[in-house]
């Protein structure tokens, strides 16, 4: 009856079966791929949580490993080609005290090349936490393998050790605790916004007001009264789930209040009235109606709540509130990097910036391309 | 059924009720202020009363404010009524009130009184399949394993007139008389006895509107469905009616049978909706006296009979009390001091050709 | 304006369109919203357009003003105004949207009414604010001039309190009231036509008569030619001089409103006039209906738009040209190949 009568059905129906069969999720990846630099964040943002995965894989060396002598060494430039002839390989750097300054002073000798290979034994770890490895992405070959021979891809900070892994390491550190940070304030703003919007009336103002006084609270004067509180007996890791606890404790409000707001106009939706005159119960009409409509927006919310996940942390273990030393974050980096002896003598150790914006922008990036890949009915 | 022929309504008794509406009232609050003081009260539904009997087709018709989609709800339990009766006669059972049940012991009535809305493009979940929405009754109903809800939508796509091969799509991939085929089908799937169509019609191109109404006399011919059919068209609901019931800002001003009605209007308002339709007939194209002012604020409605601000008919008495409705003809009732002595125009006994 | 008073039907057309095309170019594809559609707004007359949707009618006109916006296109065709003082013709098509011709055009000689008034008034400026704001534009009036203007106005549209109205806001108004505001606002400039897009679509019954009823009122008193576009057939028998019936962005069938409901010729007027619901059928009578649904505007029909659902389908011929216009005199013509056939 819907294929007119002078039409075959094939005719008809080529363009529209495309169309038709495609779910909500397909329409919604559609709608992003035409976003172009949404597309490049999010390979970006991918990239890094790679990093996250493998870090020890792309480490090249221990990044707790120090030694006094080998402190503020440049970056050891990475080189493919000798001449003409493919070689991998890094100039070697000999240094030795100023007697006059007492400072160390470096020299690249390119005379001397170490020879650097992909697949390079190195420090041994666990891959993905149980199998037991010692191969990295990038290493020296094993016929270099001498104790006063090191690859610094990115220099060294003041204790010697190796920024290139460092930052490695912060990068797994700090994207790990924003993710967690997130996961934990979804949870939370979920549900008090589900909460808020569905019932409305009493409970909907007491979270409201709730979510207003737990927005004016100052954040860095709390960090800090927190910081001090912390017992100094704490491990690392202790300190570490702390803080993502309590950043995410004050993080959850954007989400809820934009939970909130979808929930209460779902409400008034005719499909919902639908289930409930079709006999459907109130959890079934939250959970299989209201919330599915929200997954999208949720993703967006996610990724936008990251980069501030990310900002936080790292601000607050820069201002030496958060994670201090001997754990890595690029906070904890930065920190190091608080002087004017760096930008003057040292500019390698500002590198962990990079990381940090880039971040943010890659994640702001998709974040948008998602939000408005989110919404297909906007304007249909 | 083929075009042009007449249903044969001869089995419409007025015997069993089905539905018994008694001064059912929805008032919505007005808060203003800092304080959210309520201030007032929008009335909706004013104390409405009427039957729908097995079998027939009821039309509450009106304009906007007229209080027929808050009927429609507050039968549905969508909304709860403020005061009222609406007493339901099921299967075998005694009479029950819908509107002071919980919300609970609703839900056994869910399968038998089921809902038709009016925008096609809002009223199916766009994240689900057509086979998961007009699935859905059956599935909260527990009527059937996962094969018999297959076999039952199966049925039913053929019922409304869609291919099968439908059933794994998307909503956004259909048209407006499509969906509202879809929404039929998902009214029809607990094999209800009242249907409320609330505008099923009215969000769709003229050319489909025949075919959907078409769809629904079909379908209450075959299941003996009684419909209670919510419009402000009265082509539509001329088209479709046993009976109509015509409202303004919450009250009922006038009921009887379509043609009856549109021919003998007992309702100065009721003849004002007629002359105010246009017409597809040029030849009928003369000078009309539209109706003056606006429709009256259901916030704040006028004193007496709340039309006589706009009535040409208005006299004293329609300014302080407000008339009743009084059955003048058996199946004909009015709410108008002047009922008796009016003698209005209704349109021309022209044979349609 | 007075030598249009003895001469209410003049032979050159105020508005000649001739194959007007507007392509929609979308990521998904090219929507062929118009696709050569003709039609002739005469001065003085009421010229009813009247389509289901995807027929194109609110497209056509805009493309007159040049309201299309990206990523729509106007892509050929012509629309031809002719002066009534001047005499002089012109394409208005030869000027940009953004020229101070189609500015001045905009407005001064031709007027536009939407669906929903409340999306074409400010909701931040008050009604006399608006309204005077367009008087100024197309005129040399001082501002005290024109206020008194708008408030005349006003009146003549039937909004109670006009001075009172001046200064309040377009959501203090009814339905009603801010479509009689938006008319005051398109003709306080005097304009030779005025474009009305299903104006009464969304106002109750009784309202709408109001509305219409001042329309007609207002034409006849400012000698103004008038666009009306509607998908209600009752609407166009109350108010169309002349009709012109479109499908799937082309004008399938123009004539005078008397001739296209006592004979209308193309299948689709034929179809759509039998089908539709009316006051005066017998009730729970099986309506005819037209078979098949409007197609997707990305999926037109290759040949007759229409052939899928026309109930005079000749296999061969229809779903393989399109069908040229067939003209039975100055207003009546159609495009049909069953007419074609007998020129």
């Amino acid at each position: 009856m819907t294929t007119p009568p002078n039409m075959t059905s094939t005719e008809y129906s080529e363009v529209e079966e495309r169309i038709s069969i495609a779910s909500q999720r397909q329409l919604i990846w559609w709608r992003f791929k035409r976003h172009k630099i949404a597309l490049i964040a999010t390979s970006i943002v991918i990239a890094f949580y790679l990093v996250v995965i493998f870090a020890d894989f792309l480490a090249t060396g221990n990044p707790s490993d120090s030694e006094a002598f080998r402190g503020l060494m440049p970056i050891q430039r990475l080189h493919f080609f000798d001449g003409l002839k493919p070689d991998m390989h890094v100039c070697a750097v000999s240094g030795e005290r100023d007697f006059k300054t007492f400072k160390r002073v470096y020299e690249t000798d390119c005379d001397n090349k170490i020879d650097v290979r992909f697949l390079a034994k190195g420090y041994g770890y666990r891959l993905f936490g149980f199998i037991p490895t010692d191969r990295h992405l990038i290493g020296m070959s094993d016929s270099s393998l001498k104790s006063e021979e090191y690859i610094f891809l990115l220099g060294t900070d003041k204790q010697g050790r190796d920024m290139y892994s460092r930052l490695i390491f912060a990068t797994r550190v700090s994207l790990s605790i924003s993710l967690i940070g997130v996961v934990l304030s979804i949870i939370l703003g979920i549900v008090l916004g589900a909460v808020s919007g569905y019932y409305g009336g009493l409970m909907d103002n007491i979270i409201q007001r709730l979510i207003e006084i737990v927005r004016s609270v100052p954040t860095i004067p709390l960090y800090m009264g927190m910081a001090a509180a912390f017992p100094p007996d704490w491990s690392i890791v202790r300190i570490y789930f702390a803080i993502t606890i309590i950043i995410s404790l004050f993080a959850w409000t954007d989400l809820a209040r934009v939970v909130r707001g979808r929930f209460l106009g779902l409400r008034y939706e005719e499909f919902v009235t639908a289930a409930k005159v079709a006999g459907a119960s109130e959890r079934r009409i939250i959970f299989r109606h209201m919330l599915p409509s929200f997954y999208s927006h949720i993703i967006a919310a996610a990724s936008l709540a990251l980069p501030l996940m990310i900002i936080s942390e790292t601000t607050l273990s820069f201002l030496g509130l958060g994670l201090r030393p001997p754990a890595i974050s690029w906070g904890v980096l930065l920190k190091d990097a608080q002087n004017v002896q760096t930008i003057a003598l040292s500019p390698w150790l500002l590198l962990p910036a990079v990381p940090v914006i880039v971040a943010i922008l890659s994640l702001n990036f998709m974040g948008d391309g998602l939000r408005d890949a989110a919404d297909p009915y906007s304007d249909s | 059924m083929n075009d042009g022929q007449t249903y044969d309504r001869q089995q419409i008794t007025q015997e069993e009720v089905l539905l018994d509406v008694r001064n059912l009232k929805k008032y919505f609050p007005i808060h203003k202020g800092f304080l959210r003081r309520e201030v007032g009260s929008v009335r909706a539904v004013d104390d409405v009363s009427f039957k729908i009997y097995k079998g027939e087709t009821v039309s509450l018709v009106g304009e906007s404010g007229c209080g027929k989609t808050t009927i429609s709800r507050c039968i549905v339990r969508a909304l709860d009524p403020t005061s009222g009766e609406i007493s339901y006669s099921g299967e075998d059972r005694d009479p029950v009130d819908l509107a002071t049940i919980s919300q609970s012991s609703f839900r056994s009535f869910r399968k038998e009184i089921q809902m038709i809305f009016q925008d096609p493009f809002s009223s199916l979940n766009p994240r689900m399949t057509i086979f998961e929405i007009i699935g859905e009754p059956l599935l909260v109903n527990n009527l059937g394993n996962r094969e018999e809800r297959q076999t039952r939508v199966s049925e039913l796509l053929s019922e409304v007139g869609l291919p099968q091969e439908y059933m794994q799509r998307f909503p956004h991939a259909f048209s407006g008389g499509q969906r509202q085929r879809i929404g039929i089908a998902r009214a029809l799937a607990p094999q209800p006895r009242l249907i409320i169509a609330d505008e099923p019609v009215s969000g769709l191109d003229v050319s489909v509107q025949a075919q959907v109404i078409n769809l629904m006399m079909d379908l209450q011919d075959r299941f003996e469905l009684t419909y209670l059919f919510v419009s402000h068209d009265l082509s539509v609901v001329n088209q479709i009616s046993d009976r109509v019931i015509v409202m303004y800002v919450g009250k009922i001003v006038e009921t009887g049978p379509p043609q009856e009605l549109f021919k003998n209007p007992k309702h100065p308002y009721t003849a004002a909706l007629i002359s105010s339709l246009p017409k597809p007939d040029p030849a009928q194209r003369t000078a009309r006296e539209a109706l003056e002012g606006e429709i009256a604020n259901p916030a704040s409605p006028p004193q007496g009979c709340y039309f006589h601000p706009r009535c040409p008919f208005a006299v004293e008495i329609c300014k302080t009390e407000a008339p009743e409705l009084k059955e003048i003809k058996p199946g004909r009732h009015v709410s108008c001091h002047r009922a008796e002595e009016l003698s209005l125009e209704g349109i021309p006994s022209i044979n349609e050709n | 304006m007075s030598t249009d008073q003895e001469n209410q039907v003049t032979e050159t057309p105020l508005l000649s369109v001739k194959d007007l095309t507007t392509h929609f170019f979308t990521s998904e594809g090219i929507v062929r919203a118009v696709e050569g559609a003709s039609f002739q707004i005469k001065a003085g007359r009421t010229l009813g357009i009247v389509g289901e949707s995807g027929c194109g009618k609110s497209v056509a006109a805009k493309s007159i003003l040049q309201l299309i916006d990206r990523p729509g296109r106007i892509v050929g065709g012509e629309v031809i105004y002719s002066s009534p003082q001047s005499g002089s013709s012109e394409n208005l098509l030869d000027f940009t949207p953004t020229s101070e011709r189609m500015r001045r055009f905009r407005g001064g000689v031709v007027s536009m009414i939407f669906q929903e008034p409340m999306t074409s008034f400010s909701p931040v400026h008050t009604i006399g604010n608006q309204i005077t704001e367009a008087i100024r534009i197309h005129s040399d009036l001082s501002k005290t001039e024109s206020s008194e203007l708008a408030v005349d106005w006003l009146q003549k549209v039937g909004i109670p309190n006009p001075e009172q109205s001046m200064n309040e806001y377009p959501d203090q108004f009814s339905g009603g009231q801010r479509q009689r505001a938006m008319i005051a606002m398109a003709l306080c400039t005097n304009p030779s036509m005025l474009i009305a897009d299903e104006p009464t679509t969304a106002l109750d019954v009784t309202t709408q008569a109001q509305i219409l009823e001042l329309l007609k009122e207002l034409a006849v008193q400012n000698n103004m030619a008038t666009l009306f576009i509607t998908h209600d057939l009752g609407v166009i028998a109350e108010i169309a001089d002349d009709v012109a019936v479109m499908y799937l962005g082309q004008v399938v069938e123009t004539a005078p409103v008397e001739e296209i409901f006592s004979d209308p010729k193309h299948p689709y007027t034929k179809a759509l006039m039998t089908s539709i619901p009316t006051i005066y059928a017998l009730p729970r009578q099986r309506l005819p209906s037209i078979s098949g649904a409007i197609p997707h505007p990305q999926n037109r029909p290759g040949g007759c738009p229409f052939h899928p659902r026309c109930p005079s389908f000749i296999e061969g011929i229809c779903n393989t040209g399109v069908p040229l216009l067939t003209e039975f005199n100055d207003s009546n013509n159609v495009r049909c190949f069953l007419y074609e056939a007998s020129q």
